[in-house]
């Protein structure tokens, strides 16, 4: 396959990428979130082992699989468990105003190409043009995490963070040097078994995993 | 060798204290450990004094003044921290608060802890320094809901998730740092080397590092603590137990801000503007007045102190982002001096309100005659996080607003203002606490001397006198932060 193909195919999996984001953003149930969460996982993966068959860089692979095994299978499985556990695999969240949360969004994606040309200027990498997407993805998990109140959501959102993240630094520079990149994937596992535990002491103390019991910690008159 | 040995005896210690557990001796262990990392640190420090920086482990570690004074720091309040936190865990965990899981986990967590925040100072690789910044926050994630009260857990979560999602904020920056680094110094390992990128840091493009400054900025910042960014802060000081506190404010602050300085001096040498300093001169400023009046609206006791923690962090990273050379040791002074007092204060806030069973101020009172250590240790710890003569603090916010004066008088207006503001709202609160008879309430409390006294003994030598490897070290930092 030459070159160019591979590239069309890459940016088809960016926008993947990018489509799955707006799914986590408006997707209500819980557990059809986790699926888009390791669908994307999964993009992710794919498009990273492409990057790293174009450029020749082979500890891109190692990543690719990395992705693969962290988030595509044991974090969602993790979650998985933990649905079921907590009984919440049927918990549907309100979410009022979707108009609105889609139109911040698609504000939000517009920005991150604005605020990523300088880059797109730049480099001369064939992964030029999914940076923005990248960034896109940074941003619309933070939008999720802070629109939804429920800790699951919240915490899909942080690891959906995680993927942007991850993307943006294969897209830009072809991944970071591989101790930083495997020291991520440590902070991200230690990072979901600390989710795990709180999602318990949450549940015991609350009897819900719905943010907006907690508000106790305020600022006092 | 030796930092390997600063690394590793708290990494073990950990592994060590979570066998231990709940056993009687734990914490003597845990002071054991600590004190030999204190003594690892001075071993190092003693080295950088005599020979200069120190790059070793194939450019892995770097380890120069700046570095050198905060790693001793960290790991001499530590020390003092564990000294404290012995009494005060016992008596918590005699009553019931904390179970013999929450012991061993407190332990090993605050170990790990330790060892996570002298990797971020002790590491040359800018990428690595964001992964030991995110240990950090994740060991005392379940620190700060050590006591499983529903305030604790939802202070715990806001911790995790705003730093987490503040930490990632910090990772595009890193990453962006590392495409500038690459287009300069090719691709590696080696393109994240502070002390590579530092020198061909007018190499880099400056659209790039400025781009990145933001999101670094942002991303540190929120670990620092600064406003908009502060809102874990107070909560996780609150509920926390209180030694969490201690190190929370005193160090990994501290740390935070010193890996926004280290960006910071690279993203200068590629603008050779002054556009990074104005950033933080901003968030500094915001953050001292914000912090000021809302220390006026407090009546927990342990958030008062976390709000003067990020008033003080906010002069801090203020005195930074002016730059200069008495700003700039006025900051490195201030750095020292606040966690030096700022975790003697939290001892002996620790100890007062496991006198009264309360964190609520209006019901702590007649501290002097029920506990005069507790009593006198509060008063003269808040004298010197105030600003008053002859303490250190007063030194360093002398030379700050002295630069301020000279670079930009408008701003020392609100510098001034935003100290005075702090000054009557802790003494407005303080002085009933320590004064008056004592409540029925009180219950006597056999209190920890030794890290109160040494802390304020040292904040006050500070302010009457630097000592000469320090002032060389300042100097040294200076150079280089410049």
């Amino acid at each position: 396959m030459s070159i160019e193909l591979l590239a069309q195919i890459n940016k088809d999996f960016a926008a993947l990428i990018l489509l799955t984001s707006f799914g986590l953003l408006v997707q209500r149930r819980i557990y059809a979130l986790l699926l888009i969460f390791a669908w994307q996982g999964l993009f992710l993966s794919i498009s990273t082992a492409i990057v790293g068959f174009v450029s020749g860089m082979h500890h891109l692979y190692i990543a690719a699989i990395l992705t693969l095994v962290l988030k595509v299978i044991f974090i969602p499985y993790i979650l998985h468990v933990l649905i079921h556990r907590l009984q919440i695999y049927k918990e549907v969240e309100n979410l009022t105003s979707l108009p609105m949360i889609m139109l911040i969004g698609i504000v939000l994606v517009i920005f991150s190409y604005h605020v990523t040309a300088p880059i797109r200027e730049l480099s001369t990498l064939m992964t030029r043009s999914t940076i923005a997407i990248a960034l896109a993805t940074v941003m619309l998990g933070l939008l999720m995490m802070i629109t939804r109140s429920h800790a699951v959501t919240q915490v899909i959102g942080f690891l959906a963070m995680e993927n942007g993240l991850f993307f943006a630094a294969t897209s830009t520079t072809y991944g970071m040097p591989f101790v930083v990149e495997l020291g991520v994937a440590l902070d991200i596992l230690i990072a979901a078994f600390i989710f795990g535990i709180f999602f318990f002491h949450i549940r015991n103390t609350f009897d819900s995993l719905d943010m907006e019991e907690m508000t106790k910690l305020k600022e006092e008159d | 060798m030796i930092l390997l040995i600063l690394l590793g005896v708290p990494l073990f210690s950990a592994v060590v204290l979570a066998f231990v557990g709940d056993r009687k001796f734990a914490p003597e262990i845990n002071i054991l450990g600590s004190a030999a990392t204190f003594g690892a640190g001075i071993a190092l420090s003693l080295q950088v004094y005599l020979h200069g920086p120190i790059i070793a482990g194939g450019k892995f570690f770097f380890v120069d003044a700046f570095s050198v004074y905060l790693a001793i720091l960290t790991s001499f309040v530590s020390m003092t921290t564990a000294m404290f936190s012995r009494g005060y865990m016992r008596r918590e965990r005699e009553h019931g608060r904390v179970g013999k899981k929450g012991m061993r986990f407190y332990h090993a967590m605050f170990q790990l802890f330790i060892s996570a925040m002298l990797l971020v100072l002790l590491t040359n690789n800018v990428g690595v320094l964001w992964i030991a910044m995110e240990l950090a926050t994740l060991s005392t994630v379940l620190l700060v809901s050590l006591y499983r009260t529903p305030t604790a857990i939802e202070a715990a979560w806001k911790y995790f998730i705003l730093c987490g999602v503040g930490i990632a904020q910090a990772l595009f920056g890193t990453v962006l740092l590392y495409f500038a680094a690459e287009r300069v110094l090719g691709a590696g390992g080696e393109a994240l080397l502070w002390t590579n990128l530092s020198m061909v840091s007018d190499k880099l493009e400056p659209t790039i590092l400025s781009l990145a400054f933001v999101f670094l900025t942002v991303g540190y910042g929120t670990k620092v603590g600064l406003v908009p960014l502060h809102n874990w802060l107070p909560d996780a000081h609150s509920e926390g137990p209180t030694p969490i506190s201690a190190v929370l404010s005193g160090l990994l602050l501290n740390v935070a801000l010193y890996a926004l300085v280290r960006c910071k001096v690279l993203v200068d040498g590629a603008t050779g503007t002054h556009q990074a300093g104005y950033i933080m001169m901003g968030f500094g400023l915001l953050s001292i007045l914000v912090a000021a009046f809302s220390l006026l609206r407090q009546k927990d006791i342990k958030r008062m102190f976390a709000y003067s923690s990020i008033e003080h962090m906010g002069i801090a990273t203020f005195a930074f982002g002016l730059g200069g050379q008495i700003a700039t040791f006025g900051a490195l002074l201030h750095m020292l001096v606040h966690s030096l007092t700022k975790s003697s204060i939290f001892f002996t806030v620790g100890h007062a309100c496991q006198m009264h069973d309360t964190q609520e101020m209006n019901k702590i009172k007649g501290l002097f005659r029920s506990n005069p250590l507790v009593g006198w240790g509060l008063m003269f710890g808040v004298m010197a996080i105030a600003g008053m003569p002859p303490f250190g603090v007063f030194t360093s916010e002398f030379l700050i607003l002295t630069a301020t004066m000279k670079d930009a008088p408008f701003l020392a207006l609100l510098l001034l203002i935003g100290i005075g503001v702090a000054f009557a709202a802790l003494f407005r609160r303080v002085i009933p606490m320590v004064a008056g008879p004592i409540p029925s309430i009180a219950k006597p409390l056999k209190a920890a001397h030794v890290p109160v006294i040494l802390h304020l003994i040292l904040v006050l030598l500070l302010g009457l006198y630097i000592p000469k490897f320090l002032a060389q070290w300042f100097h040294s930092a200076v150079g280089l932060l410049k």
